[in-house]
């Protein structure tokens, strides 16, 4: 035991950014948090983490990460993205189930928790399909799915068109107390639109994506929430019209929570420039009236959580003309740095928004994790909220480079980071 | 938004994708070179070796032998060598990816690439690439989706300023399906540019995009209203796939609405101009009466076509005088 979860000792960083301890970690566990320099009786570090001037956070939890296994290996694989997870500082994550073949059997789901295990890095939490192949005909077993790991279940951007069925399943799901993860768009609609109805796609002459394609499909999901009483999670909201239709739905009672991808907190339509084809995301990118209702909604409840949404997309999918591109934005390593930025600029308080990425996102898990507590899970990282970062495919984990941050200059890096007591990544810090 | 990938260093002009974005004086210095081309008495394009010795690609992801016809003839006037390719018959269709089939043309030694391609930006991608491996390339965009056909748009421009001289005083209706139309697109963006004060589109609502305001256009519903004392008409074609469906529900309703004809054309200005990028559907957005009357220029936008075209090539390649 001992050797699977050494004596680690963080010293001197600023627990959630405020105050200084020293952490003591033990089997796995925080087994105590002092004042600096005052000891702890009987404790052998095996390594001491210098920490001063860095953040002691709780690891971060992301509701959406694609690892691509299995099938889509020549985009990404586990080994690469497990590598961009833990260097990211997010030590839990949610995968969704469009894979090939898509999660939708047991087996599937056991080799990947399997591989995942094997890797012993970040914990991997897999989204069951809601229907068998993601085709919107007939149920998975979902019983047997929640067995073998799932924590959900999911068309993810696969249409469920037939509305009836739609109804079963959350019936079904009802039936055991699943949650049911859904994206809100209509899937007829601007179905083959590419970007946001507005001005820069009528310009542009790219087909648009209506913010009606949202919120119809919110209207449906909303009423099937009151007939079948399901949980229901709302992934990558991004339309003002949109948000509004949650907060009075949540106003109402209904038992739902909500999340938006991290980089709509910072691109508009606008920021597809001379068609970049790495602003080519679902739900597309929106106005700035949009943008700024995301950053309200974020701030006032009606948003529970802030994913990374990460996609990897291999070249040949992404260099083609804009239309035709793959849609998907990397984001496992830049989405603490980005929600940092966002929170500078609009001036949201530190533990609010780290709420955002940790306990909000543990809750819709329902999962005692993301805080730092003694005696709580050592999921940690820690983060150097200043440090200057440009960012380039040379800095970057993933195996993706499908993003249009690639030659920015964001502040703030993850230095190090701990799963279960084990330090499993650092980047230029001193240890002893 | 980027700095114009249209131009290069010193201003000049290196590609053309769009007329949106484009200088005035750079779309002035091709309509006073395409003149040098044209023989007005005659209305005949003069021949002129300026390309002498240059290859010109063209390169067609979506078919159309009448555009390219133009450009072939544009390039072969000044004793360009032309090589044509039709790439949705042979590499793409063959699985070969966009860019490896535009490596592959810049390694057989073009001096350009006349470009067509069904997608709204697909000669940005192409102007992007050539400039990292093929920097001597020159991207003439010859229609792409929705979004621009800029060499089209500056013939209109060409026979407008032909026709009623000045651009400041005028106004310009576009008639048609707007919301799929390049030509609709670049069209409004050389009329701003040029100073036009009046623009105005007039379609259902079905055919209109969204962001026209933003655009500096009037939009309307209503084919008289719309084309109250206009100076100019520009019809645009209506595809046959759109004729009947969820756009529209038939030719003939369309036509008794939203068709051309000599009555409707009573409340233009009487000297009024009307022009249509060709090839025409008649009895569907135009009357024969009008496609072949005394108000129609359609024609001469056939011969300044290549006049234009040729001055837009011997610019990219400064070989103009």
């Amino acid at each position: 035991m001992s050797q699977s979860f050494p004596n680690i000792l963080i010293r001197g960083g600023l627990v959630l950014g405020t105050e200084a301890r020293d952490v003591y970690i033990a089997g796995g566990s925080i087994r105590a948090m002092t004042a600096p320099g005052a000891g702890l009786a009987g404790f052998e570090p095996m390594h001491t983490l210098e920490a001063e001037g860095l953040w002691v956070l709780p690891g971060l939890i992301d509701l959406s990460a694609r690892l691509r296994e299995p099938g889509f290996e020549y985009k990404a694989t586990l080994e690469s993205e497990m590598r961009a997870a833990i260097a990211g500082g997010v030590t839990r994550l949610v995968c969704p189930p469009d894979t090939d073949p898509p999660l939708d059997e047991p087996g599937l789901v056991e080799m990947l928790k399997h591989r995942a295990r094997l890797l012993a890095q970040a914990h991997v939490h897999p989204l069951g399909a809601l229907t068998a192949g993601l085709k919107g005909e007939q149920l998975t077993e979902m019983a047997e799915l929640t067995e073998a790991g799932c924590v959900g279940f999911s068309q993810s951007t696969h249409p469920l068109v037939d509305t009836q069925v739609l109804f079963r399943a959350m019936q079904y799901a009802k039936t055991f107390d699943y949650t049911v993860w859904a994206y809100a768009r209509d899937p007829w609609l601007g179905a083959s639109g590419v970007a946001h109805s507005g001005p820069t796609a009528g310009r542009m002459g790219l087909p648009g994506v209506p913010v009606a394609n949202e919120t119809i499909r919110l209207y449906t999901l909303f009423e099937l929430v009151r007939q079948t009483g399901v949980r229901l999670h709302l992934c990558r909201l991004s339309s003002a019209a949109g948000l509004e239709l949650v907060r009075k739905a949540k106003a109402e009672g209904l038992p739902i929570t909500a999340d938006v991808a991290v980089h709509h907190l910072h691109m508009t339509d606008l920021d597809i420039g001379d068609y970049d084809s790495n602003c080519r995301v679902d739900p597309p990118f929106r106005s700035q009236r949009d943008r700024e209702a995301i950053a309200l909604a974020l701030q006032d409840g009606t948003l529970d959580a802030i994913c990374s949404d990460h996609s990897p997309v291999d070249d040949d999918a992404k260099q083609l003309p804009f239309g035709e591109a793959e849609p998907g934005v990397i984001g496992l390593e830049l989405l603490l740095p980005l929600t940092m930025a966002w929170a500078r600029d609009h001036k949201v308080a530190l533990e609010k928004t780290l709420a955002l990425l940790t306990t909000g996102p543990a809750r819709i898990l329902k999962r005692d994790a993301g805080e730092i507590r003694e005696g709580g899970q050592a999921d940690l990282c820690l983060y150097a909220p200043q440090e200057p970062w440009l960012i380039t495919a040379d800095t970057l984990h993933t195996q993706g480079r499908n993003t249009p941050f690639i030659g920015r200059e964001l502040e703030g890096r993850v230095k190090a980071t701990l799963v279960d007591g084990r330090l499993v990544y650092r980047q230029g810090l001193t240890t002893t | 938004m980027p700095k114009s990938i249209q131009l290069n260093a010193r201003g000049e002009l290196n590609h053309l994708l769009s007329t949106e974005g484009l200088p005035r004086a750079v779309m002035l210095q091709v309509l006073d070179h395409a003149r040098d081309f044209v023989d007005l008495e005659r209305m005949e394009v003069r021949n002129a070796d300026l390309l002498a010795g240059k290859t010109i690609f063209n390169i067609f992801f979506e078919n159309s032998t009448r555009t390219r016809t133009t450009f072939e003839i544009a390039a072969t006037k000044l004793a360009a060598r032309v090589v044509n390719l039709d790439v949705n018959k042979s590499s793409t269709a063959k699985g070969e990816s966009l860019l490896d089939t535009i490596d592959n043309l810049a390694a057989m030694k073009a001096d350009m690439f006349v470009v067509r391609h069904a997608q709204s930006g697909a000669p940005y991608l192409i102007a992007r690439h050539v400039n990292q491996v093929a920097p001597h390339i020159h991207i003439m965009n010859a229609g792409d989706g929705r979004h621009a056909h800029p060499t089209q748009a500056l013939l209109d421009m060409f026979t407008i300023r032909h026709f009623k001289g000045e651009f400041q005083n005028l106004r310009v209706a576009i008639v048609g399906d707007v919301l799929h139309s390049r030509v609709a697109r670049s069209d409004i963006h050389a009329l701003t540019t040029l100073g036009v004060p009046d623009i105005r589109v007039i379609a259902p609502l079905t055919l209109l995009p969204s962001g026209l305001r933003e655009m500096g256009v009037t939009p309307y519903t209503d084919l008289e209203q719309g084309l109250a004392d206009v100076d100019v008409v520009i019809a645009l074609r209506l595809q046959n796939e759109r004729m009947r469906g969820a756009m529209l529900p038939s030719p003939q309703e369309y036509f008794k609405h939203y068709g051309l004809t000599e009555e409707r054309l009573r409340v233009a200005k009487p000297d009024a101009i009307v022009m249509h990028p060709g090839p025409m559907n008649r009895g569907v957005e135009i009357d024969s009466l009008v496609a072949d009357g005394a108000r129609s220029v359609i024609l001469h936008q056939v011969t300044f076509g290549i006049a234009v075209r040729m001055a837009v090539m011997s610019i990219l390649n400064r070989t103009h005088a």
